[in-house]
Parts: C-alpha cells; structure tokens; sequence
C-alpha cells in the first residue's frame, strides 16, 4: 500500500508498505529514521516512542495504515536545527543520563510530552510519567536528573 | 615517563560522553540500524523442544516462498559445526539433537523480515522429543542420562581451605536458591554481514568481544581469519549477555550464501532464547562460629545448572567457589561447587558471574548467625571483615586495598531514610500504612577484576599523533566494545592525560588491531585503559625525542596483567589478578497484606581505586544496584519442563523508575597497586551485594526465613 503522512513537518509518500507493518517499522526502514528504537516491539519497553498527532504512542503498537494523513514526530524532529540539541537532549546528555542509549530516544520523547503537559514535575509526577520506559543501564537516578534539568531550563 | 600532564578533560573529571550527542538525537548507529543497499533479512527457525531428536529437515516449501533467497541447514555449515566460549559444544545449526527450547535448527534469508520469518515456519522438521533432563540435582547422578559425550558434570570446583572444619560455639545451616536471571539488555541482538569481493565477509555487531566471535565464526565458515572482518555496531547494553555468540555466524552464513548483504535483528521474544542467561544456583551453607562473633568454619555445596551448553559455565563455577566465602577471614572451608549440564536455556556470563549467587547465601547466613549469637548483623560482620593480606580460601593472599570494614562503616553510618507517605504499590494501594512494615538490612560482596586461572586476557592499544591543520590530533584504535560503560570516554580521557592533547578521536572499534579482551569481568577500564596508556606513553616519549610531530608518530601496544595460577585439585592457587569490594544498605517497605516491597533507599560504598571519571562511575553503580534489586525482587525466567514461560517484557519484569529508589553513594579512591592510575573495574561489585542486601531489609521487615531469589508477594503475606 501506499502511505502518506508527515513526518517531523516533512510530508512523506512511501510506496510498498506491507499492512503488517507497524509505524516503527516504516520509520526505521522505509524513512531511514531508525531514532525510534526497537528493543520489544511488544508494546512494553518504550523506547519506540513517537508523537501521532500530539499524543504518545509506543509507534511498534501503530499499524502503518493508522497514520495515513497523520503527523508523527519522532526523537529526530525535536531539535530546532542539525546542529542544536533541543534542551531536553541536552539535559541527558549534561546529567549523564545516557549510557548505551538504547532506551534515550523514547525517554527524550517522554520527557517532552510530560513537560508540555506539567512544566515543572515533582519527582513522584516524573516517575509516573516515565514508568513505560525501560532502562537496563543507569538505574534511572540520572534521568531523573535530566528531567529534573531541563524542566529548570 | 610517570608524568601525568593537567589536561582539560582529562582522567579523574567527569567528562560526558562523546557518543552522547548522537544517542540523543536518535543518529547513533546501532547494530540494529545498520542497512545496505539491497540487503536480505535473516530469520532463524528455532526448536520448540528441550529435549528431541532430529530426524530430518525439508526445506521445500520454505525455499519456494516467495521473496525467499536461501533456506540453510547444518549441511550448509562448511566448516567446524560448533562453537562455545570454552568448548565448542554448541551447534551453529542443530544437527542429530538439540538440547533446548530455542535452539537454532535452520536460517532463512529473504526480502522482508515477514517474508523470513513465514518461510521459516515452513520448515518441516521431524523430531523426536526425549524426555528432557530438567533437574541439576539429577543431572548430577550417574543415572541421567549423558547429553554431552563427556556426560553431565561440566566442572566441579573442590576447595579445602586451611584444616578440617572442628569445634564451633554457634553452629547456623541454610539451603538458598537463585532464579534464573536475564541480562535483558535493551538493543536486541542484531547485526549486518555484508560479502565481501575477496570471498571473505564483513560483519557490523553489537559484542562484547570482537576477535573471539571472529574467530568462532571463521571456524565455523571454514575461511582464514584475514577474511572475516569484524566491526563493532553501536551496543545496546551487554552485562555478560553477548560474551557468546548468537546471530553472527548465521548472517554470515546467509550473506556468503546469497551474496547479498544479510540483517538479522532479533525481537524480544527471540532474545530471551538467543542469549544465555545467569545460572540457577541451589547452596546449601553451614557456618560455625565462636561465641565472640569470629568464623570458624564453613561448609558450602553450590550446585549450578548450566542448562544445555557449556558458554562460560566452568569460570563461572570456579567463581563461585573462589567467592563462596564472602570478604571475611574464615580459618578453615570445604567448598563444592557444581555446574551441570541439563536440557534448561544455556547458561553463562552475566554481570557479577557466580559471586551473585553465593553472595546471596553467605550473607543470608551471615544474617542467620548474628540472630544465633544475638548479635548485630554488621558488627558481626565487620569482626570478620577481610583486609589487605587476607588470604583467600584458593590460598592466596589479597594484595590489594580491601576495605571491608570501612564500606560497611560507611553504609552503616548513614542516616536512615524518613517516611515520605509514600507506600508499596504506589498510588493503586490503598493502605494509610496499616500493614506496612519497615526493614533495614545489610550485605557486603566482593569479586575478581578479569580473567582468571592462569588466562592472559591481554588488550592492544595502536594510538597515532599528528597534525591536522596546525594542531595536535590523537587517534585511538582499540578493538574494545563500547556497550555503554562509558570505555570511549575513558580512552579519549587517557589519551589526554598522557599527551596533553585535547583533540581525541576514538575510533570504531574492529579486527583490524589486536584483540582487546572481552568488555566484560569488570576489566575493560583496566586492561584497554593500559593498553592506551602505554601506546600514548611511547608515542610521548618518540615525540619528545623528536620535538616534532613530523608526519606523524605511531605506536601499538599490549597490556598485560599480573599472571595468574590454575587451582590445584585442592582448590589452590595465585588464581585472580585483583579484586573490588562494595557494600550495600536497603531499607524497605512491606505492605505485609499485599506482598508488596518499596525498597526506600539504598545506601552502598564502593572502593573504585581511582575515579576516572566520576559521573559515569555514578551511573554505573546505580545501574548495577538496579539489576541486583530486580534480581532481589521480579526478575527470574520461569522454565518449566525446559520450557520457557515469560519470554516478554510483559512477563519478565525488569525494575522501572517507579521500582528504584534513590541511591546514597560513597566512593572510596584506594588505589590498586598494580593497575594504571590504581582504577579498579566498578561494572559488577554493585550488582552483586545489593540482592542480599534487599533480601535482608525484608527480612528483618517480615521475620521470614526467604531463602529464595526473586522473593514473591506469597513470601511476605500473612505473618
Ligand atoms: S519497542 Fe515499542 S514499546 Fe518496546
Ligand atoms: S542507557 Fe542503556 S537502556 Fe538506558
């Protein structure tokens, strides 16, 4: 199928679209967007986190056909420029909140959604908000630093 | 040539990570990511039998889907048909049995990774099941029968330290048991084998250690080492979990097949059959004291199961033996330890690696004795606390700092933790604290830094400085696995210390320089840490010698630790190059009618020799007290019948941020005597005594006995 959506303000058109695909699939290999990480594709670690329109969803729970027409931003499109970090990711990377980085994309955009929904968060609010996404490396106190950081900035 | 230069960067500041700019704009590359121009995607068809014969593949109607490039086989392996860390007993592709559930049996190549993956369930394979062998206590009797031709028994480790066992005052027993952990790293196993034009092939994988798999691989491809070339992808996460080789020879296999280049990326389920995982354990313990707190004796029988094949299992056995004790003065010991061979998931490497299991016994036990003697559990301990110069129960002596007492001074000496409202379960509890409990408990663990008995697990370094554009450039090539400890921080902060050069460039980590060992063992910092080291300080020395940088100067070197000794059949030997101690307080919450634990805080104190970079050292003893918390309460692969239940994150549970409670850190800077700038390697130590210590903490919440890890709510209800 053909799929037609916009993707970090750029409108996409991609031809061949299997309808078992899921969103992160067409952003990792039909988009050369491979930001969004794969580390379940069970809905359960959200590391393939994405914005569908302005809400959060885990994108290997989208089917591809769900987003026709539809806006997604993903971890690649927060930046203001190439060459800027968007505070947040600037935050992660100050607070040495990234080790591998696997869980660091969908963490970046769960932090975005949770900021633009409660600018400054109690530690208890961040927890909540962050508890859908895994992290095996740091234990989670340095991005809790992050957030904290950049909720300041 | 000792001269340390001030550098902006340097070693001992918390320098952040070169990679971290591209992690957080999504632009890092993991083995995941990688793609190629017209490439294939593998898929692996797996036994869903422990135990069966195979009779015979057809691969007809997997091979006439379309789409589909090559289906392989065992008779497509051209070379060695094994693999394995320390015997290759493992087969590349499943040939006369397999001996797990999710053993590889055949691989499939084709245009969609749905197309793979269908024709892989097109393979028609005839088994007959066997009745598997489930049980390491059975499999350790002469009445099981052999899986392997050298029968069950993997290693048994004996250690007779110092004379019989005799009197005791107090005298405590205890039989433990450790679940069935998982590194359950984030970045699945993944990698992209591209042919190359020489007939050899070149592989992008996320490892711990590149020239081992190479030369695993090269084996089984039947082609020279020169013409497997390897090179690391971005990592996601490791903990022990990728010492072993898992989809490296099939994509191999598959793109010398097709000659196109081949993507294998595994989901999670499939992960949690590709990989080994920490071994069960069953320890039964027996210590005896003398009224005055100090140890007499112990007795200790660990049995491990080491599932189907022999990964890493006889170093881990070893290691359980050699750390059996804990870091206490214990005059006299018999320890057994056992790892056998059963049809359950393979086991093998995984962060802290054997100490974790005995850990959590001798300090249940430590525990045990100080309620036999009436005595507080941390004094006890720090009366038989090891110090430099005490010897270990394999004979040797500890050479290096030990600070024992002074960790659990630390931990011990902190404020405890107020109440904060919060309860266990978060805000779906109820409760206004009715049935909930508070515990406070203690434990203490050490463990080897690198290999050990007798290995030479040596790391090679090539640094080159030159000019570029008028200023001083440092190129660092290593064939070290960064997998998110922070190693190409570390390097690049080396390099600047010993050159006084700001401008570092690491470079991708690959086979074409000498091996580095494995980033695992805690002893990556160390052992390719002095490698650099001593590349940059001969590049200084030729570049002092020269007063130029001319065309540029450069030079390789290997680094080499302290030589080890092989136990005797006793047990004895010089067998550890050095060792790491931390100690670790939990203090929890228990909703006694629920069966639910908050841990509140945990408190640990770790001597790291020298802080090379202190943030990152944070992070990796936070992240390691994680792990041992979710092994201390959630996470535990369920096998039943060497079937595997839980193979999701949905039903593996791994701490989230909800579950970590704030860590309270003391590090100590003793620096080693014989390591470069006295580091010590820090990736283990926090995860192998948190466990014990959140055990205790409910323990002394709910007065149980809990003598099995992950704890469960039917544990702590209804006391
Ligand atoms: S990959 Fe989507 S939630 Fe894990
Ligand atoms: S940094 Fe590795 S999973 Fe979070």
């Amino acid at each position: 199928m053909r799929l037609t959506c916009v993707v970090n303000g750029e409108p996409r058109e991609i031809d061949g679209v299997w309808e078992g695909e899921s969103l992160l699939y067409v952003l990792r290999e039909r988009m050369q967007l491979p930001g969004s990480k794969n580390a379940c594709e069970q809905g359960e670690c959200g590391s393939c986190s994405v914005y569908l329109d302005d809400v959060l969803v885990c994108s290997c729970l989208v089917a591809a056909g769900q987003v026709e027409g539809r806006t997604v931003t993903t971890v690649e499109g927060l930046a203001p420029t190439e060459d800027e970090l968007h505070p947040i990711q600037a935050a992660f990377v100050e607070a040495g909140a990234v080790q591998c980085g696997f869980c660091t994309p969908g963490l970046i955009v769960a932090t975005h959604d949770l900021l633009a929904r409660n600018p400054s968060p109690s530690d208890a609010e961040i927890r909540e908000a962050l508890a859908g996404n895994l992290c095996r490396c740091t234990g989670y106190e340095k991005i809790l630093d992050a957030v904290r950081s950049a909720a300041e900035a | 040539m000792s001269t340390v230069t001030e550098v902006a960067n340097g070693i001992g500041q918390s320098v952040r990570r070169p990679d971290g700019i591209p992690k957080v704009k999504g632009e890092f590359a993991y083995s995941s990511d990688m793609w190629a121009d017209g490439m294939l995607w593998g898929a692996t068809l797996r036994s869903p039998h422990p135990r069966a014969r195979v009779l015979s593949i057809d691969i007809a109607a997997a091979l006439a889907v379309p789409g589909v490039f090559a289906v392989l086989t065992h008779e497509d392996v051209p070379g060695r048909k094994t693999y394995g860390l320390e015997h290759h007993d493992q087969p590349v592709l499943a040939f006369d049995e397999v001996r797990y559930q999710g053993e590889p049996v055949a691989v499939v190549a084709a245009d969609h990774p749905e197309t793979a993956r269908y024709a892989a369930s097109k393979i028609e394979v005839a088994y007959e099941e066997l009745e598997p062998l489930v049980d390491p206590e059975f499999a350790l009797s002469d009445a099981s029968p052999p899986l392997h031709p050298g029968g069950n028994l993997l290693r048994h480790v004996y250690i007779e330290h110092g004379p019989e066992p005799g009197e005791a005052d107090v005298v405590v027993s205890g039989e433990y048991e450790v679940g069935m952990q998982d590194q359950a790293f984030l970045g699945p196993e993944s990698g992209l084998a591209i042919p190359a034009e020489d007939g050899g092939v070149d592989l992008f994988i996320a490892t711990q250690w590149l020239h081992v798999d190479r030369d695993q691989v090269a084996a089984c491809l039947d082609l020279p080492l020169e013409k497997v070339r390897f090179t690391l992808a971005g990592v996601g996460g490791a903990f022990g979990g990728r010492e072993d080789v898992s989809m490296q020879a099939h994509a191999c296999l598959l793109a010398l097949h097709t000659g196109r280049p081949v993507k294998m990326v595994y989901g999670r389920e499939e992960s949690f059959f590709g990989h080994v995982h920490r071994h069960p354990a069953r320890m039964r313990y027996e210590h005896g004291a003398y009224a005055d707190g100090r140890l007499a004796w112990v007795r200790a029988r660990i049995l491990l199961d080491g599932g189907a094949y022999a990964s890493s299992s006889s170093a881990v056995c070893s290691n359980a033996a050699s750390f059996a004790l804990g870091p206490y003065v214990v005059p006299s010991a018999r320890i057994d330890s056992y790892v056998v061979y059963t049809d359950n998931p393979p086991c093998g490497a995984m962060r802290g690696f054997g100490a974790v299991q005995t850990c959590f016994a001798h300090e249940a036990q430590m525990d045990k004795l100080a309620a036999a003697l009436d005595m507080d559990p941390v004094q006890l301990r720090r009366r038989n606390a090891m110090e430099t110069g005490s010897s270990m129960p394999t004979g040797a002596p500890i050479n290096c700092p030990a600070p024992v007492d002074e960790l659990l001074r630390l931990v011990h000496e902190r404020p405890l933790p107020e109440g904060d409202g919060a309860v266990p379960g978060g805000v779906a509890n109820v409760t206004r604290g009715e049935g909930v409990v508070r515990g406070v408990g203690y434990a203490v663990g050490f463990k080897n830094v690198g290999f050990s008995e007798g290995f030479d697990d040596f790391s090679t370094a090539r640094v080159r400085l030159s000019e570029v554009r008028g200023e001083p450039l440092v190129e660092v090539h290593t064939a070290a696995c960064e997998v998110g400890q922070g190693l190409v921080t570390v390097m690049a902060q080396i390099a600047r210390t010993e050159l006084g050069v700001e401008n570092v460039l690491v470079l991708p980590a690959d086979t074409q320089v000498g091996s580095a060992g494995s980033s695992s063992a805690s002893r990556q910092t160390h052992m390719t840490g002095g490698a650099v080291q001593a590349a940059c300080r001969a590049v200084r020395e030729e570049w002092e010698g020269r007063g130029a940088i001319g065309d540029g100067i450069e030079a390789t070197r290997e680094y080499h630790h302290r030589l080890t000794q092989k136990l005797d059949a006793k047990g004895q030997g010089d067998a550890h190059v050095t060792f790491a101690f931390a100690a670790h307080r939990a203090v929890v919450d228990v909703d006694t009618e629920l069966g639910l634990v908050r841990v509140v805080e945990i408190a640990t104190a770790q001597d790291v020799g020298k802080a090379m970079n202190p943030l990152a050292v944070e992070g990796q003893i936070e992240g390691g007290i994680a792990q041992g918390l979710g092994l201390a309460l959630m996470e535990e692969i369920q096998v039943v019948d060497g079937l595997v239940r839980n193979a999701s994150f949905t039903d593996y549970l791994i701490p989230t941020i909800l579950d970590m409670p704030p860590v309270e850190l003391d590090v100590l800077e003793l620096g080693d005597p014989d390591s470069p700038y006295g580091l010590r390697g820090i990736g283990e130590p926090p995860t192998i005594s948190s466990t014990p210590a959140v055990v205790a903490a409910v323990r002394a919440a709910t007065g149980r006995e809990l003598r099995r890890v992950p704890l469960r709510p039917d544990d702590m209800i209804g006391l």
